[in-house]
């Protein structure tokens, strides 16, 4: 019993837990996908396909993982950067913007909309200025830029947090010497940043992109609170076909792709953001 | 031409002072090591000069250019790491050809120095390895080239040797001796170990607790120490102190010789070390603790009484009271 089958026994819980609620439901719905009436086919893909919002949620998913993910990144290696040159309040600065991290993603959803509504905190702000005349309406499906926009800002809002945590748990693991190294032969500021400290960054800004870019392809929350239907990305059309259309052989195959476009990402960041072994530190 | 004169350098930590004051000069071509124990405040002092650091106060002039405020990069100088921060995401060639990329050098000139220096350190075999895929000894030497490479005016380095193990250690002291006086760089050398800076340095800075305590050539530190601190700190087994009233007598245990009973003072020897090259005896002598070295194998048993007598011209009096030496002359008689 001890001994030899202990860890086996020991690590049990956590696998029979994958196994029951993540392994079958996954065979579960990629079966799903693939079944149609007349058998397994790709009736469902084709079916979704030809919706009339399949292609404005693909268009809506790619531009928002492609404004969103890079501008995460990018403001959480600034922020990261300077926190590095922080002594007193370091901790604090870092707990102050880690506060978005303990909302969940509708809250988050909602805060935003209550400030960027027709009646919210925004047109108060603008109307009691005297820059707009009367209450403004931009969250509808007449100017699908500003929900764009706005649902880009409400999740760079929420989730650039948990990149600033990665990304200074991973700078944490760069000692300063390479920086001052660097600077006494010579660098810049810029140069030392790009040329020494983000390729040594590079594990730590590749989880943050493989984590960002899956949880971006899954958006749903923050974008059904801002843009309701009015913004339809994959998530929220599995969402509409499985609860409003009740088909959901036709959300399962939504949910395969969202699956693969997740697993096509990840292999992507793998590839192109590898260390070799010898390259480590 | 690139003297380095340290004026009047001072750095606090808050309410702790890491050096009061530290005036040094450096002169062209000149090789001094800052030899003190953990904590004396020898790094800071490299620090500020490779402008790591910021002073309290005080100046850095190279060459007769005062640095003071400068970055970095703006001091024409370079820097071998105590933990040789060789970049490990670069090629030894990348490694070693930064400083010069950093400053703009032609590709002509990057190649030649890559390839001399490589050769001067014996790497040019490794030159498309990454730090990772090369041993301790082998990084310690690609820090080096990647400081010569630059052909600095003035080299700075940081306990470099101090993570090799010993005989590594004995023979990367004697190629860095060689290899830096070909390069004739102006070099300050951080150690803590004295045999280090005894054997690399035409003079020797001796700091403690954040003052210079003696500057001089390693034979004058060795010999005539200015305080009782640096006798103590400098040789291995350090020299002795045998109260004397106010007065403190040190003298280097190679320096007592064993006379015929009767003459000198009584020993008694407690501990013998054969150490090959030398006879070490610890023992007493009025009722002090006394270490006497001997050239050469002797065979005397512990608990044996002997006499020892200090050589007159090798004794050094201190004050008791501030552990100074005394000016000559001053000297009583034995």
């Amino acid at each position: 019993m001890r001994g030899r089958n202990l860890p086996y026994l020991l690590i049990a819980p956590a696998v029979i837990f994958l196994a029951v609620l993540f392994f079958i439901p996954l065979v579960q719905t990629i079966a799903l996908a693939f079944e149609t009436r007349s058998g397994p086919g790709l009736g469902n893909f084709v079916r979704m396909a030809d919706d009339l919002n399949f292609h404005d949620a693909v268009v809506n998913t790619f531009r928002f993982v492609g404004l969103a993910v890079p501008l995460q990144l990018a403001a959480a290696l600034g922020m990261a950067m300077m926190l590095r040159h922080l002594g007193k309040g370091r901790d604090l600065v870092l707990w102050i913007w880690t506060i978005p991290l303990g909302l969940s993603d509708l809250a988050a959803g909602l805060i935003w909309l209550a400030i960027l509504n027709d009646k919210g905190y925004l047109a108060s702000l603008l109307f009691h200025l005297g820059i707009v005349s009367e209450p403004q309406s931009w969250l509808t499906y007449e100017s699908p830029f500003a929900l764009f926009v706005a649902v880009v800002i409400a999740e760079f809002w929420r989730a650039t947090a948990i990149v600033i945590v990665i990304l200074v748990a991973g700078l944490q693991l760069v000692p300063k010497e390479y920086a001052e190294a660097a600077s006494v032969f010579g660098a810049s500021p810029w140069r030392i940043f790009t040329r020494i400290t983000l390729p040594l960054m590079k594990p730590s800004i590749q989880s943050a992109l493989i984590l960002r870019t899956v949880l971006a392809f899954e958006a749903f929350a923050v974008v059904i609170a801002i843009g309701g239907r009015n913004f339809p990305v994959l998530v929220s059309e599995a969402y509409n076909w499985q609860n409003f259309n009740q088909e959901p052989s036709v959300a399962a195959a939504y949910a395969v792709v969202v699956m693969g476009l997740s697993l096509a990402a990840t292999a992507l960041w793998l590839r192109l953001l590898r260390t070799p072994a010898e390259q480590r530190g | 031409m690139a003297g380095i004169t340290i004026d009047g350098i001072r750095k606090s930590f808050g309410n702790t002072t890491a050096l009061e004051a530290v005036d040094l000069e450096v002169a062209d071509h000149e090789f001094v090591a800052l030899l003190g124990p953990s904590g004396c405040g020898k790094t800071t002092l490299l620090r500020i000069i490779a402008g790591l650091e910021t002073q309290t106060a005080g100046r850095v002039l190279i060459g007769g250019r005062d640095i003071t405020g400068l970055p970095p990069r703006a001091r024409g100088l370079a820097m071998v790491f105590q933990n040789y921060a060789v970049f490990p995401h670069l090629r030894v060639r990348d490694n070693i050809a930064f400083g010069l990329k950093m400053t703009g050098a032609d590709t002509a000139r990057i190649e030649r120095q890559v390839k001399r220096t490589a050769g001067l350190l014996q790497l040019e075999k490794l030159l498309d390895r990454y730090p990772a895929q090369l041993s301790g000894g082998q990084r310690q030497r690609v820090a080096v080239a990647r400081a010569l490479a630059v052909e600095p005016a003035v080299l700075l380095m940081d306990e470099p040797l101090s993570n090799l193990d010993a005989l590594l250690r004995l023979d990367m002291r004697a190629e860095l001796k060689e290899v830096l006086r070909e390069a004739g760089t102006t070099t300050i050398y951080v150690t803590h170990d004295q045999t280090e800076a005894m054997a690399l340095a035409d003079r020797i800075a001796v700091l403690h607790s954040g003052r210079i305590e003696q500057i001089g050539t390693p034979s004058d530190i060795y010999h005539t120490p200015a305080t009782r601190f640096v006798g103590s700190f400098v040789g291995s087994p350090p020299m002795n102190f045998l109260a004397n009233g106010t007065r403190i007598l040190g003298i280097r245990p190679e320096d007592l010789d064993i006379v015929p009973n009767g003459d000198g003072m009584a020993f008694h020897v407690s501990v013998v070390e054969p150490l090959g090259a030398q006879t070490l005896l610890t023992g007493t002598a009025n009722n002090q603790m006394i270490r006497v070295a001997l050239a050469g194998e002797h065979h005397i048993p512990p608990g044996a009484d002997l006499h020892i007598r200090p050589r007159p011209d090798r004794i050094r009096w201190m004050d008791a009271a501030t552990g100074r030496a005394l000016p000559a002359g001053t000297e009583p008689t034995p």
